[in-house]
């Protein structure tokens, strides 16, 4: 005997191709937002590059970088409301950015100064999280706490590929499913893990159709075409906040760079497909439709451009002007409170450097 | 023992409404040795919440839960299951406020049953103990009675830290001591000279402390008992002092030797007492193998007799 459990499909959204033409239902926004999108997005470019160029330089640390992203990135902010959270991996600069988390931040992040972290009172971002997936569950336990507390309030959780064959994504698309929680689940596939393309991932078809073993919805959406990343996103934010439970969007997209600065993807990738990919560029493709519209033309670029690259400056010299953290840095935020065995242990790394000083070395 | 954690738990979350339970069988279930019995009639499924199982998501969501504003009380449902949460309370419970430089904090408490001695399955009967206190930002609390335990889990519920918090399961029930009613704490990071005494010191905590005391009646010698409650951050303070005025220890624990709590108590003593010192400090402990099964446990910890003959041997380094 067989169960018949119902038709498997997932639904595959497009609105804008890669060349720049309509193909299905535009989201309902103004053509102000919509600029306000491609800022965005050439801002999120423009830092990406100059992040880029830093860690070259010697003046940032380990990067990684969202170019090819944008779209899957910016789409997000625009679809949440100020007071839904974002849960970051480390591939959302562009996300954080356009919600408000400062530039200069980032950079300190990125150079090797965790006081970047510190996300501003009024901004609804969680910290960066490094170890692959295991933010899912961030998400889940904070649209838990807005569903006990009757708030409506949703959260939108980042993560690779990769992630979904990890146990936390199983664990937490599970809870979230099983209690019906507001939560929008992201996928940025971009086809690689590092090393490890997407087919050598999971024997799934796509990444979308797993939601439906945790019984809810599960999208597939052109991750280059930020006007499919805003609309599944925002259908599905109102959704949570409706109280029809989560949503897994699979943005289906491509990571142009290095999986880090650390990384050299020449060693396993074949360029022809990169080359391939760069043709379906999100933010070329927005600038065909704008251009089309008749909401673009060179000098707005080029203003753009300047604009942008101004703001990046600034925030690049902010960044490098900070002043260096105290010593106390290190130990004030492991408690609430100090106690005493790390007190003694911060009065004995202030003796020691004191001590120390003179000696040379490669500290002196 | 159990109905002390159990009093904890109704007055704390009788008290605060962001206070709430999750676990595995936590709910109507009461917990496989009932510490929760009875709160999920009384406080209902939102609060008292059965989890799928899924030991890693428990601690991952209830980050989450705490960052809402709700302060999560997790259980493990033995220490050997506590294990897949380690990634989630090193990688992130422990460090988030570090991280967020004190924007966010993870106000949970994990509690979860640990140690021999109740003829368990393989992965119910060991002492973890020593991977939670390695870990920066976590604090990891082992009371040994019925009172400490109750005192215990509310300083912990109220913590605005992480807490690990290890119940010894062989002492669930074996003790029996009158716990007030009323509501008290017992403070984190402070010992208990459950003895005073003049000729040595015997430092342990959690399920060993009624070894220790059944091992005094074997000796002739005057015992100083100091039972550590907290194992991170520990009170050095009182151990110091008390192997200052006798001059000799000697450490208990059951979990296995290795780098364990142990060390670090010896190696304290060692810095801090080392002019007072008459002996070397002697530790008792598991073996750096598997705890075996009920049959061959009684070797594996050490018990009064064990612990009366070191502490003599000391005496007469």
């Amino acid at each position: 005997m067989r169960k018949t459990l119902g038709k498997f499909s997932v639904d595959y959204l497009q609105i804008l191709d890669e060349h720049g033409v309509v193909t299905g239902v535009m989201p309902k926004i103004t053509n102000e937002r919509i600029r306000e999108m491609y800022e965005q997005m050439v801002r999120a470019r423009v830092f990406d590059e100059t992040a880029l160029k830093l860690q070259r330089e010697g003046r940032i640390g380990t990067y990684a970088s969202i170019r090819g992203q944008e779209a899957s990135n910016i789409g997000t902010a625009f679809a949440m409301d100020k007071e839904d959270w974002l849960f970051p991996s480390f591939r959302e600069d562009g996300t954080m950015i356009a919600r408000g988390f400062p530039m200069s931040a980032l950079l300190q992040y990125w150079g090797w100064d965790e006081r970047g972290m510190a996300v501003p009172q009024d901004v609804n971002i969680f910290t960066i999280a490094v170890p692959v997936s295991t933010q899912i569950a961030h998400a889940v336990g904070y649209a838990w706490a807005m569903k006990l507390q009757k708030k409506k309030v949703a959260s939108v959780v980042y993560f690779g590929d990769g992630a979904t064959s990890k146990g936390d994504f199983h664990e937490g698309l599970n809870f979230a499913g099983t209690f019906a929680l507001p939560v929008v689940f992201i996928c940025q596939n971009n086809q690689w893990s590092i090393s490890m393309p997407r087919s050598k991932q999971s024997a799934s078809e796509t990444l979308a159709q797993k939601a439906i073993a945790y019984g809810f919805e599960g999208i597939q959406v052109d991750g280059n075409d930020i006007f499919a990343v805003y609309t599944a996103v925002r259908d599905a934010v109102k959704k949570a906040k409706e109280g029809r439970g989560p949503t897994l969007i699979e943005c289906f997209t491509y990571r142009m760079s290095d999986h880090t600065t650390s990384d050299d993807a020449k060693k396993y990738r074949d360029a022809a497909e990169v080359v391939e990919w760069e043709k379906k560029d999100p933010i070329t493709r927005l600038r065909f439709y704008m251009k089309q519209k008749k909401m673009w033309t060179e000098t707005y670029e080029r203003e753009l451009l300047e604009r942008v690259r101004k703001e990046v400056d600034e925030a690049v010299r902010t960044y490098e002007s900070t002043p260096p953290a105290d010593i106390e840095d290190i130990f004030r935020y492991t408690y609430a409170e100090m106690p005493p065995a790390l007190r003694e242990q911060l009065e004995y790394l202030k003796r020691s450097v004191d001590e120390t000083k003179n000696m040379g070395g490669t500290n002196g | 023992m159990v109905e002390a954690l159990n009093i904890a738990l109704k007055q704390e979350m009788a008290k605060d409404s962001s206070v709430i339970v999750l676990g595995e069988d936590v709910g109507k279930d009461g917990g496989v040795f009932r510490v929760t019995d009875g709160l999920w009639e009384k406080f209902g499924g939102e609060r008292v919440i059965d989890t799928p199982l899924a030991e890693s998501a428990i601690i991952g969501a209830s980050i989450g839960l705490a960052l809402g504003g709700m302060k999560p009380v997790c259980e493990a449902q033995f220490d050997g299951f506590s294990l897949p949460m380690l990634d989630q309370l090193i990688s992130h419970a422990s460090r988030i406020r570090w991280r967020s430089r004190g924007r966010f904090a993870a106000h949970l408490v994990l509690r979860f049953p640990y140690g021999g001695g109740i003829r368990a399955l393989e992965h119910h009967s060991d002492s973890p103990e020593a991977y939670y206190a390695h870990t920066p930002g976590l604090k990891v609390v082992i009371p040994s009675s019925p009172y400490d335990a109750k005192g215990l889990l509310v300083s912990a519920i109220r913590d605005p830290d992480p807490v690990v918090f290890m119940e010894p399961k062989r002492v669930y029930r074996a003790i029996r001591e009158d716990v007030p009613e009323t509501e008290y704490t017992v403070p984190i990071g402070k010992a208990n000279v459950v003895q005073e005494g003049s000729d040595i010191t015997l430092v342990s905590w959690g399920a060993m402390v009624r070894e220790c005391k059944e091992a005094l009646a074997l000796t002739p010698y005057s015992v100083e008992l100091i039972d550590l409650r907290t194992i991170s951050p520990m009170d050095t303070k009182t151990v110091i002092e008390s192997v200052k005025k006798t001059g000799r220890a000697v450490v208990v624990q059951e979990a296995p030797r290795n780098c364990s709590v142990s060390a670090e108590v010896a190696a304290t003593i060692q810095k801090e007492a080392f002019l007072s010192l008459k002996a070397p400090v002697k530790r008792v402990t598991g073996f750096d193998t598997v705890i075996p099964f009920a049959r061959m446990e009684g070797f594996y910890i050490a018990d009064e007799k064990r612990i009366a003959k070191e502490i003599e041997k000391v005496m007469k380094f």
